[in-house]
């Protein structure tokens, strides 16, 4: 690691430790009430036990199942159609406009036909995450692949590349960076959209105890929920930069 | 010119090239039936104004696009708007050199889409590094290397597939002067050394005599060969070359040529009605 991003990095961890204090502070002054914000070991201790049960894990196992379902077709179905788009200009002129600007529309609007349509239960939900992180994996598939330098594929094709060569030596490695950025954002936001989901509307999954727990007044428990949906969310994002940055490298 | 038929490299009879329909006021017609031979091992520089058509000439004979009329014949087979790369190799203005692979990765990738057997291709590559003293930077990337190294770099890549034949499209245009002189020797010694058919596309008066067999002068757009100049030097050619009062003799021929085409070119690029 080299110097400056040594400093930025003690940046964000005296960030971290502001927040945490002030978190502390707020709390241990009595100034927020602890129905609002329940005081850090209070939510600790909730977490140390909440992890103990099995309705916590699973819970989780809903969750991730969910979210894991909903990405993949997220993923298959976004980099397909990406990559058909990509194929021709005047594709890329007239739909890439048109999925972009529906990803600027609220899907959030529609979750109540979600729940009409695929019922209460994980349907609804995989449903829903699919659609939000389709629009982010498409929109950088195309980007990736039609924004591809002219030079490089027309070097490729003078050197006697065939089209599946060109493919899998031009093409793809030259797609992959932005390609994968494309596929970290529809992540989290898959993450986000379930999680959403099984707040406002389900029977089961993390989102769905964090909804409970509010309405039952159970703050400590709430956070522990809550911080564990933190941590994960930061070691994942943690995981896609490393894996992301290794590709760069390459 | 027909019981010559086997020294002929290069055959480009009667081409025409018009962008757009010629029915549109728009149209533009970049190359104005233009014919030339190429002889084997012969080193020709296509010098003219930009916008003279002098690359459009170099990708249809490469075979990159199909022209509007006529044809390129390369070693007897008609060329027909398809790259042969057994045949002929192309170095590009700016690199093209994959960003993703490293130097030897990139040569590897070059020698595959020529189908030359995997055994091959170390040690094609690292003599063709060697030719341009680049060989200690096999394992670098491309953007770890400057842009004269990475030029380097792409014309020993054109180099390494061992085609008979070099299509080059201003490949030092990005080169500082000194640089461009540097590569212009090596180039001359490679000639010398393979016998490989060389076609040039230049901006630079000096670069185009200190490197060629003949000069193929062009006219502004439409683009035509106005006159085709000899330089009777035998190739490895060194620095002294430039100093003869032969080169600058030649140099100011060229340049004498060129000024009312660099003038017409400027004046259509100003006001597009003027011609």
């Amino acid at each position: 690691m080299d110097r400056s991003s040594l400093s930025s990095r003690s940046v964000q961890w005296a960030f971290l430790a502001l927040a945490a204090g002030a978190w502390y502070l707020a709390t241990a002054t009595g100034s927020v009430s602890r129905l609002f914000l329940p005081p850090p070991r209070e939510v600790f201790t909730a977490l140390v036990a909440l992890v103990q049960t099995n309705a916590f894990w699973s819970a989780v196992l809903v969750t991730a199942s969910t979210v894991a379902k909903a990405y993949v077709l997220a993923l298959i179905i976004g980099i397909l159609a990406g990559y058909l788009v990509s194929r021709s200009k005047l594709a890329v002129a007239t739909i890439e406009p048109v999925i972009s600007g529906l990803f600027t529309i609220p899907i959030t609007l529609f979750f109540p036909m979600f729940i009409l349509f695929f019922g209460v239960g994980t349907g609804s939900k995989v449903a829903y995450g699919a659609t939000y992180a389709f629009f982010p994996i498409a929109l950088n598939t195309i980007a990736a692949f039609a924004n591809m330098e002219q030079r490089y594929l027309l070097a490729a094709q003078s050197m006697g590349g065939n089209r599946w060569q060109i493919f899998r030596y031009v093409l793809m490695p030259g797609a992959l960076p932005v390609l994968f950025t494309g596929l970290r954002i529809g992540f989290f936001i898959c993450l986000a959209s379930v999680l959403g989901g099984e707040t406002i509307s389900s029977v089961a999954g993390v989102g769905r105890n964090i909804a409970l727990t509010a309405e039952l007044m159970e703050p400590g428990r709430m956070f522990a929920w809550i911080s564990f949906v933190v941590c994960m969310s930061v070691v994942l994002n943690l995981l896609a930069f490393s894996f992301e940055n290794r590709i760069r490298a390459r | 010119m027909q019981n010559n038929q086997d020294k002929i490299a290069i055959s480009i009879r009667n081409v025409t090239q018009r962008f757009g329909d010629a029915s549109q006021p728009d149209s533009v017609l970049a190359l104005d039936n233009v014919s030339l031979d190429i002889k084997k091992g012969e080193f020709v520089c296509l010098l003219g104004p930009s916008g003279c058509g002098k690359s459009t000439l170099l990708n249809v004979v490469g075979g990159l696009f199909k022209p509007t009329s006529g044809t390129a014949t390369v070693e007897g087979r008609l060329v027909d708007g398809k790259p042969h790369p057994d045949k002929i190799a192309f170095v590009f203005q700016e690199s093209t050199l994959f960003p993703w692979y490293t130097v030897i990765e990139n040569f590897h990738i070059a020698l595959k889409f020529q189908g030359i057997p995997k055994a091959e291709w170390d040690d094609r590559a690292m003599a063709a590094l060697r030719a341009v003293g680049m060989a200690s930077f096999a394992r670098h990337y491309p953007d770890q290397l400057s842009v004269g190294m990475r030029q380097r770099v792409n014309m020993a890549r054109g180099i390494c597939v061992k085609t008979d034949i070099l299509l080059m499209d201003e490949p030092f245009a990005a080169l500082d002067e000194q640089t461009r002189m540097v590569l212009g020797e090596d180039l001359s010694q490679l000639l010398a050394e393979t016998g490989k058919t060389i076609v040039f596309v230049t901006h630079s008066l000096s670069e185009a005599v200190f490197l060629s067999d003949r000069i193929a002068v062009f006219t502004a757009r439409p683009g035509k060969i106005k006159t085709i100049i000899d330089v009777d030097t035998p190739h490895p050619r060194s620095p002294d070359f430039m100093l003869e009062p032969k080169f600058s003799e030649l140099r100011n021929e060229c340049y004498a040529l060129l000024r009312d085409e660099i003038r017409a070119t400027m004046a259509l690029q100003r006001d597009p009605q003027a011609v």
